[in-house]
């Protein structure tokens, strides 16, 4: 029961594995404004295909988790994530039978709403930030969706086909 | 009707949903306000660091590879011309070192006939810059230095030619730096020629720092160097930053719009170097490098 358990998680784990390290990565100066937010991007994901699993509690965990890889103030990301789930989840059913531009409109108000809570709490906290430049990951992460879309519905087959 | 069947057999359903968001967003708001205040969570930050490790070594792995495969494959003409040129370095170095010996004991001398606090030397560690990506809207780096290597909060950073920022977080293994081209970064300066203090401000801009706080009469040229002052007591004195790029003074505004250029190569360093600003500072990071001078005096 638990290995079965494991096995079924593991695709989640190694996604979310990558999109960390993703996030990680040094991007030349210029691009790395457009880098997407891989996590936030990927939990609106699994979040909207498996929201039984992948709800508001993970996406606080990887919040802390965020927060202390970049440095920022301890809960800012794993707000910003819980809310972007949270109403991922509440909507799941009305966005899975969206078409794919009315999809990725919706992944971008979802983005913009996170880098803006993230921004709304460098603003309280003094931190200052990049104008224009800060919206690039919101481009970026709605340009990502449908690729990204497209390869881990495979992944999510087998993850839901051994349910 | 939803309500009736069971949960398991309803994908539409996610128990408590709405309460559990709520509840994970006045934690995360209480963590914020928690870890603004004061540090009561680095023993947190800690935890999940060591965790992000290996995470960070794997990240950081290709551009150590491409060092370490850069260096075997160098060819041997190119080696040899190397060598050349840091042979002649080093005679230039040495050279000057001589006069630079001299110097420092003149120095101490006077310092000693005017009964001034006899400047301690600083302690320089070698440190590497991790390739992680920290934080997207600050400039800062990852170090490969931690609490056990000593490193501080607060403690300045350079490289070869000048001051590169200061340590603003330390993990176990891994800390984090502040470039002194961050937009919230602010360094007490001097002007060498003259010995005017001000201060320099970050913009946001690798090759560009500000000084808003001249006034529009202030000795200041282009070309002039700024040092460290010393002032505020989180950097050593004496460590060149930047060299003033441009002085535009207005008539009709009290100061002069005073821009410098960072002497160090802020995106391209791959080693800096840690400095202790005086013995003992690092085991006690909480008092200032006036103090430790002090006791260091007595």
């Amino acid at each position: 029961m638990s290995r079965d358990r494991a096995s079924r998680h593991l695709p989640v784990v190694v996604t979310i594995l990558i999109a960390l390290a993703l996030m990680m990565v040094p991007l030349p100066r210029g691009v790395d404004v457009f880098r997407p937010d891989w996590v936030a991007v990927l939990m609106i994901f699994w979040a909207f295909s498996l929201p039984r699993s992948y709800s508001v509690g993970v996406a606080f965990l990887l919040g802390i988790v965020i927060d202390v890889a970049q440095g920022t103030l301890l809960g800012q990301h794993a707000l910003a994530l819980v809310a972007v789930v949270y109403l991922t989840v509440k909507f799941h059913l009305l966005m899975r039978v969206f078409p794919l531009l009315q999809l990725m409109a919706t992944v971008f108000a979802l983005l913009a709403l996170y880098q803006f809570l993230l921004f709304w709490v460098n603003g309280i906290s003094n931190v200052s930030a990049p104008s224009v430049t800060y919206w690039g990951p919101v481009v970026s992460g709605t340009l990502l969706w449908p690729i990204l879309f497209s390869f881990l519905n495979g992944l999510r087959y087998r993850v839901q086909s051994r349910v | 009707m939803a309500a009736t069947r069971n949960n398991s057999s309803n994908p539409a359903r996610i128990p408590a949903l709405g309460f559990r968001a709520l509840a994970l967003i006045v934690l995360a708001i209480a963590l914020m306000v928690l870890d603004h205040r004061d540090k009561h969570l680095d023993s947190v930050r800690d935890t999940i660091g060591i965790a992000l490790y290996p995470l960070q070594l794997v990240v950081d792995g290709p551009a150590r590879f491409r060092d370490w495969a850069g260096e075997r494959l160098r060819s041997r003409f190119s080696l040899q011309e190397e060598n050349e040129q840091l042979r002649r370095e080093q005679q230039v170095v040495r050279a000057r070192l001589l006069t630079s010996n001299a110097l420092q004991a003149e120095n101490a001398r006077l310092r000693e006939m005017l009964d001034a606090r006899v400047k301690v030397k600083d302690e320089v560690r070698v440190a590497e810059i991790m390739a992680v990506d920290a934080n997207p809207f600050r400039h800062s780096l990852v170090l490969d230095v931690g609490k056990g290597d000593g490193a501080y909060e607060g403690q300045a950073i350079v490289d070869q030619v000048g001051v590169v920022g200061q340590v603003i977080e330390v993990g176990l293994m891994t800390s984090e730096a502040l470039l002194i081209s961050d937009p919230g970064h602010a360094l007490p300066v001097e002007v060498n020629r003259n010995g005017l203090r001000t201060i320099a401000y970050g913009t946001g801009e690798f090759g560009r720092l500000e000084l808003p706080g001249l006034a529009n009469n202030a000795d200041i040229r282009e070309g002039d160097l700024l040092v460290t002052s010393g002032l505020g007591g989180a950097f050593p004195a004496g460590y060149p930053v930047a060299i003033v790029s441009s002085v535009n003074r207005l008539p009709q505004q009290a100061f002069a719009d005073v821009s410098a250029k960072p002497v160090a190569a802020l995106d391209q360093v791959r080693e800096i170097m840690l400095v202790w600003s005086a013995p003992g500072e690092s085991a006690d990071a909480e008092s200032t490098p006036a103090a430790a001078a002090e006791s260091e005096h007595e």
